[in-house]
């Protein structure tokens, strides 16, 4: 056991922090705090120059392959992301593209692809969403229905998407749609590279509860994308899809409990403030609070730990299932200390706190990338052995 | 960055799953908690005699193996998952801590060497009537005597292995109202101790009287108050969250094996998401305790908030562990309810953890404190 960071590593954390400082105490300044989850709808176009500018800066695609990314090690990935969360920067638009198609084109792609994408994603110019959802294809994502018909040299979509983040802002779009009609389930499906700035895609916000929009629905109506914009074989889309998902190594889960504990040291400010700790009862849910987020932290780095010698632990299945129920019972935590004045937002029309924020944001935690219930699936199956349940 | 064992810690480990294998695992448990020592002599032996394990975190110039923590960690895991009925926990980790914390060299000489052989075991006296864990609850008194000695009397309760420790070390209330730790022998005379009828079994608690009990003056260990005290607690309290991780997994595996091969309507219950989804929420709960354990184990070690870091991790372990030990039932139905089977071992003792070394209510009151948050109870601090 050894939980620290080597001394290069600590260098290549200094230099990190060195230009996140310089640029957010310059010229971005104004974008500390903005943006993320629950917040997306701020500072749009301020945040696509911030991220050409981490592009200039070769931030991004850090964990990717050279030559196209710059092979950074997984605890660099991890230092970056700590980094970038303990400034402040703004939230990703990039995100997408540089995690979940970046990698998988740099894995899967043809030569062609790895040319044609990841130079403008790398530089912060070319904005991703993905085309899983479905209305009638949520947990169970293999129900598909969306269609694509290879006619004259281009596939043809018609269909609809759902819960897809940045659609309106995204340049492209990765489809998942069924090629096969013939096949069912989770054969006959592609995985289809899709411009979305075009005649036949129109992207529609889905106001959500938080009164903020950043998903959207998404309609493919004889929308166009040329033969070769398909990455494995078709039929492979399932296939691809799931390696989609397999790099996601959780690089980012430390900087994300950073963004953690800036809510719960919120809610401890709160109760001082309020004096709420005369109540014996929120004094100790804030200390489950806090022992959570320590526990948090020590499964995230010993997964981490495991993760960087290649296979993903089985031991770490549980993590999006804690961090998501964790998250869910902190937004509680801060209603209850606030007491009645939980209630009373912002300004109108519905302007909610960042507390407020944190407590309805968070029942989607439980919901999306994998439900609750589907993780207990995953594990019960992949982890424990259970027989599958019909 | 290195979140595992070495190979060596490895090996430990392997050698300790051995060793109860060997002794029959539970069984052995169970044989053991019948008897009037409650500890399960044979095991011990091996532990101690064979592999060393009662020293392991005496330092080599005291006849231990000079390890540490994350050792110690290793090796309780195991035996928890086993219910193992050695006083492993009580001397080879809190007396040993306390005799390190706050013992001067000389002491360290003269105390650590039978213990690390595994001729001696001791244990720590801190409880008394009412359990409070807080030293300000410290009611037993130590007189100065003639002759360069000090009279101790009072009554400590929950003695973990006191009836069969040969040493004691006792909490006392100094005349001028500080904490003072004594060590004193078991056999001394105005000593009287009796086991505890326990709902967990598998680990005895002693009441120990000190009637007038004579102990020279320099049996009083070091004179750094309750703070060296507190720290070894703090050590214990890491390693008992570790125990907590090998029942918390134990009852995982009982869970799954049984649900696996149950049937009823026609299919294994192992299939019905009912049960499954109980067991994902105790694999969640084992991996997360497992973590924290682990992570404290090390930071026990190089960082400065051990007090902090042990409660944190205490009071998460002994939840989860009650969590999975409690399901564990649920999911065996009507068999997880019998004496016969082994579901109720672990559930109780889960339970006696909760407790056993200070209760998880103190655990979350020193986290709030910490924060800045309080009053809650009284600041643990003389």
């Amino acid at each position: 056991m050894d939980l620290r960071f080597s001394d290069d590593d600590e260098r290549f954390r200094a230099e990190v922090r060195a230009w996140l400082e310089a640029r957010l105490d310059g010229d971005f300044r104004d974008l500390r705090g903005l943006g993320g989850p629950g917040r997306e709808h701020e500072a749009i176009e301020p945040r696509m120059a911030w991220e050409r500018e981490l592009g200039a800066a070769g931030w991004i695609g850090l964990g990717w392959p050279a030559p196209s990314g710059r092979g950074a090690s997984l605890w660099r990935q991890v230092i970056f992301h700590e980094e970038y969360a303990q400034a402040r920067a703004p939230g990703r638009f990039g995100h997408i593209g540089e995690y979940l198609l970046g990698p998988t084109i740099a894995a899967l792609g043809t030569p062609e692809q790895k040319g044609l994408f990841l130079p403008p994603i790398a530089r912060g110019e070319q904005m991703w969403c993905q085309g899983y959802s479905e209305p009638g294809a949520g947990s169970d994502l293999a129900g598909v229905t969306t269609r694509a018909d290879l006619a004259s040299g281009a596939w043809e979509i018609h269909g609809q998407k759902i819960w897809t983040s940045h659609a309106h802002l995204a340049d492209w779009c990765f489809v998942l749609a069924r090629t096969d009609p013939t096949e069912r389930r989770h054969a006959g499906l592609s995985y289809l590279l899709v411009p979305m700035r075009q005649r036949g895609v129109t992207a529609r916000p889905i106001k959500n509860l938080t009164g903020t929009a950043e998903f959207c629905e998404v309609f493919f109506d004889g929308a166009r994308t040329a033969a070769e914009n398909i990455v494995g074989a078709p039929g492979e889309g399932w296939k691809v899809a799931m390696a989609t998902l397999a790099f996601e190594r959780g690089a980012s889960t430390l900087g994300q409990q950073i963004g953690f504990a800036g809510e719960l040291a919120a809610i401890i400010a709160a109760v001082r403030e309020r004096s709420a700790d005369r109540d014996p009862e929120i004094c100790r849910r804030v200390a489950d609070a806090w022992i959570g987020l320590r526990v948090m932290r020590s499964y995230a780095l010993r997964v981490l730990a495991h993760g960087e010698q290649g296979e993903l632990p089985l031991a770490g299945l549980g993590a999006k299932l804690y961090w998501s129920t964790w998250h869910r019972r902190l937004g509680e935590l801060a209603m209850d200390v606030l007491g009645p004045e939980a209630e009373i937002i912002a300004g109108a029309p519905y302007g909610l706190t960042p507390l407020q924020e944190t407590f309805l944001f968070s029942r989607a935690d439980t919901i999306y990338a994998g439900s609750s219930e589907i993780q207990k699936n995953i594990i019960a199956r992949r982890a424990l052995g259970l027989p599958r349940s019909s | 960055m290195r979140f595992a064992f070495s190979e060596e810690q490895e090996e430990i480990r392997r050698q300790v799953r051995r060793a109860i294998a060997d002794g029959g695992g539970v069984l052995a448990a169970r044989r053991a908690m019948l008897e009037d020592a409650a500890t399960d002599l044979e095991l011990w032996r091996r532990l101690t005699r064979d592999l060393g394990l009662a020293g392991l975190a005496i330092p080599e110039a005291h006849g231990g193996a000079g390890l540490g923590w994350v050792e110690i960690v290793a090796v309780i895991e195991e035996l928890g998952a086993s219910l193992a009925c050695v006083p492993f926990l009580s001397s080879a980790c809190l007396a040993t801590a306390a005799i390190l914390e706050a013992g001067t060299p000389a002491q360290h000489d003269a105390l650590l060497p039978p213990m690390a052989r595994g001729e001696a075991t001791a244990t720590l006296a801190w409880l008394e009537a009412g359990g409070d864990a807080s030293p300000a609850a410290i009611e037993t008194a130590a007189r100065v005597a003639q002759g360069d000695h000090v009279i101790l009397s009072g009554t400590k309760r929950h003695v973990v292995d006191g009836h069969t420790a040969d040493l004691l070390l006792v909490t006392a209330r100094t005349p001028d109202g500080a904490v003072a730790l004594y060590a004193v022998p078991a056999a001394a005379a105005g000593v009287e101790r009796r086991r505890l009828p326990t709902m967990d079994a598998t680990r005895a608690q002693a009441e120990i009287v000190l009637s007038d009990v004579h102990v020279p003056a320099s049996s009083r260990l070091g004179g750094g108050g309750w703070p060296p005290i507190g720290r070894a607690l703090a050590k214990a309290r890491i390693a008992l969250a570790a125990e907590q991780v090998g029942g918390a997994q134990a009852c995982l595996d009982l869970g799954v094996g049984y649900a696996k091969v149950r049937e009823q309507f026609g299919r294994p219950i192992g299939s019905f998401q009912a049960i499954q989804h109980t067991l994902a929420d105790m694999f969640v709960l084992v991996e997360t305790a497992r973590s924290s354990a682990y992570h404290a184990a090390w930071d026990g070690e190089h960082e400065p908030d051990l007090e902090i870091t042990a409660a944190a991790t205490a009071a998460y372990c002994a939840a989860a562990f009650y969590r999975c030990a409690a399901d564990t039932i649920q999911v065996h139905g009507g068999i997880g309810f019998t004496w016969e089977h082994d579901a109720h071992l672990y559930f109780k003792r889960a339970r006696a953890g909760r407790t056993l070394l200070g209760s998880m209510t103190d655990h979350r009151d020193t986290v709030a404190r910490s924060l800045g948050l309080g009053p809650l109870g009284t600041q643990e601090s003389r």
